[in-house]
């Protein structure tokens, strides 16, 4: 029954891989209906993010210290990357039933549903990372070749992220005060994160717990890292690759045994 | 070769938010809709559809016939692939298409011409294969210069033959509709008529949702009547709507 359901649960994300091109138009729709008729669209977005990073940065930069140099690249990928992670688990929550006139109606692969979310958030992180030049640019940061890694590091993390969207929108169309219990513990786990706050700061007592033992943090590591010039470190990897290979074997179990229970919950 | 074959296939939902049952819903459940139970571990269900068996072969146009609840949308649903039985079998074979809610994904803010792919996508429709079709849409929907301007600009008629001119470029062998699908005005009417035949008369099975026994009497060979999501009867046309609706005028006037 088991092996089955795991079955069942690859060949609906198979055929969602197929429909890649309804993901697309249906990703981009969602994006444009936000900013259709606005002049600057999505580019909202990054200016009220660009300059939410400028505040913080001069306030945090100056209570911790920090050389500017340093810190706002640091801030600005980090607050960057978050805000990406965070929106794809949070309306991972939502992907399932935001589309249930869809799901109900047509025989669609569910996986279709998660995979839009995340191209759609996807997108407006493409718009958001306009502002990491700028930022290097005025705080005169060299960009060093070890950058390219980055996209490895994003595929990582993209693959963990998808599984846990996949699991949580299967869980809250089921129990659907889990989205808001998610939603407050992201809210946590932010400020618990190196985020706002670099990680030497931390005395190397508290570091295990909230770097070592912290999955957002090695998420984060492996794409912002590069984009810093630093190499992640082989922690940082075996950890994110770690969660992907356990996430997903979960996740297609867990997928496969509740994937036809979907329709009946919305 | 198209096949539908149900065995025993049932639809229970739970419904996870009614805290138990109370009189005013037994009485409710008399006058519509499934029948309201409780499962094994006391959590309040209602079945939608109870033990239905029956099976759809080439050729068949079936009625369904059913006051509001009995289960008809749910029966569609289940053939479409959406709902999965929640025990029984429901074995589907071969490619099914709707008529049921065609303007499902539409996006007012968009241009006509992008309604069209999208709806494509999402009927399955492959860009390239939307191109060849593209055409053709955009003269069967006499929008002329409109197709390129947002759906919110358009009329009431003028959306509704856009999007029956996408959804009928399908071909399945399985069609669902629930009720007739009538469009536009007088000169339109006839064409939408006619292309809508054509799709009808090109499918291997029919599942055809309705209350007008007119139309049942004209499209069917098959009827099921639903009540309170079991069958209650199925055979001939003739037979069942007589005993649905009554005996017909005519007949009544022969006796």
């Amino acid at each position: 029954m088991l092996k089955y359901s795991a079955v069942a649960a690859m060949s609906d994300i198979a055929a969602a891989t197929r429909r890649i091109p309804l993901v697309g138009i249906l990703g981009w729709q969602d994006v444009r209906q936000r900013y259709r008729r606005s002049a600057l669209g999505p580019f909202w977005l990054t200016i009220s993010m660009g300059v939410m990073i400028a505040t913080i940065g001069i306030v945090f930069g100056s209570l911790f210290n920090s050389p500017m140099k340093e810190f706002l690249p640091f801030l600005a990928s980090g607050i960057i990357l978050w805000g990406f992670i965070s929106t794809v688990i949070n309306e991972g929550c939502v992907s399932f039933i935001a589309s249930d006139a869809i799901i109900k109606q047509l025989p669609i692969p569910l996986f279709v549903h998660v995979l839009r979310m995340t191209w759609r958030n996807a997108i407006i992180l493409g718009h958001n990372l306009l502002i990491l030049p700028i930022v290097f640019i005025a705080v005169g940061k060299p960009i060093h070749p070890i950058i390219f890694v980055s996209v490895m590091g994003f595929a990582l993390m993209l693959a963990n992220l998808l599984w846990v969207a996949l699991i949580l929108g299967v869980a809250c169309a089921r129990f659907r005060d889990l989205a808001q219990m998610v939603g407050s513990i992201l809210q946590v786990v932010f400020y618990l994160t190196p985020i706002m706050w670099l990680p030497h700061n931390l005395p190397a007592k508290v570091s295990i717990y909230l770097l070592d033992l912290n999955p957002a943090y090695h998420l984060l590591e492996i794409v912002r890292a590069p984009l810093l010039g630093h190499a992640p470190s082989a922690m940082n990897w075996t950890m994110a690759g770690a969660f992907a290979v356990i996430g997903w074997t979960a996740a297609l179990f867990f997928y496969g045994y509740f994937r036809r229970r979907i329709a009946y919950w919305l | 070769m198209a096949l539908i074959e149900f065995e025993n296939a049932t639809v229970e939902f739970a419904i996870y938010n009614a805290t138990g049952r109370s009189l005013k819903k037994q009485l409710f459940q008399i006058a519509t809709g499934g029948q309201i139970g409780s499962d094994e571990r006391g959590r309040v269900v209602v079945r939608a559809l109870e033990n239905l068996t029956f099976s759809l072969h080439d050729g068949d146009r079936v009625g369904l016939l059913g006051h509001n609840g009995a289960g008809k949308s749910t029966l569609l649903r289940m053939l479409s692939g959406v709902y999965e039985p929640s025990s029984g079998r429901a074995r589907i074979q071969g490619k099914v298409g709707s008529l049921i809610d065609i303007s499902l994904g539409i996006d007012h803010e968009a241009t006509g011409r992008e309604n069209i792919y999208t709806r494509g996508a999402l009927l399955g429709i492959s860009r390239s294969n939307m191109k060849k079709h593209i055409d053709e849409i955009i003269e069967f929907s006499e929008l002329g210069g409109f197709i390129d301007m947002p759906l919110r600009t358009y009329s009431t008629g003028m959306h509704l033959r856009l999007v029956f001119a996408v959804s009928t470029i399908l071909r399945p062998e399985i069609l669902l509709m629930d009720e007739w699908l009538s469009v536009g005005d007088e000169g339109f009417k006839h064409r939408a008529e006619a292309r809508l035949a054509g799709m009808v008369e090109a499918t291997r099975i029919l599942v055809l949702a309705s209350h007008s026994r007119e139309l049942i009497m004209k499209t069917c060979n098959r009827v099921i009547w639903l009540e309170h999501g079991k069958i209650r009867m199925m055979g001939d046309p003739r037979t069942v709507t007589d005993a649905y609706f009554g005996a017909a005028p005519s007949e009544l006037h022969a006796a």
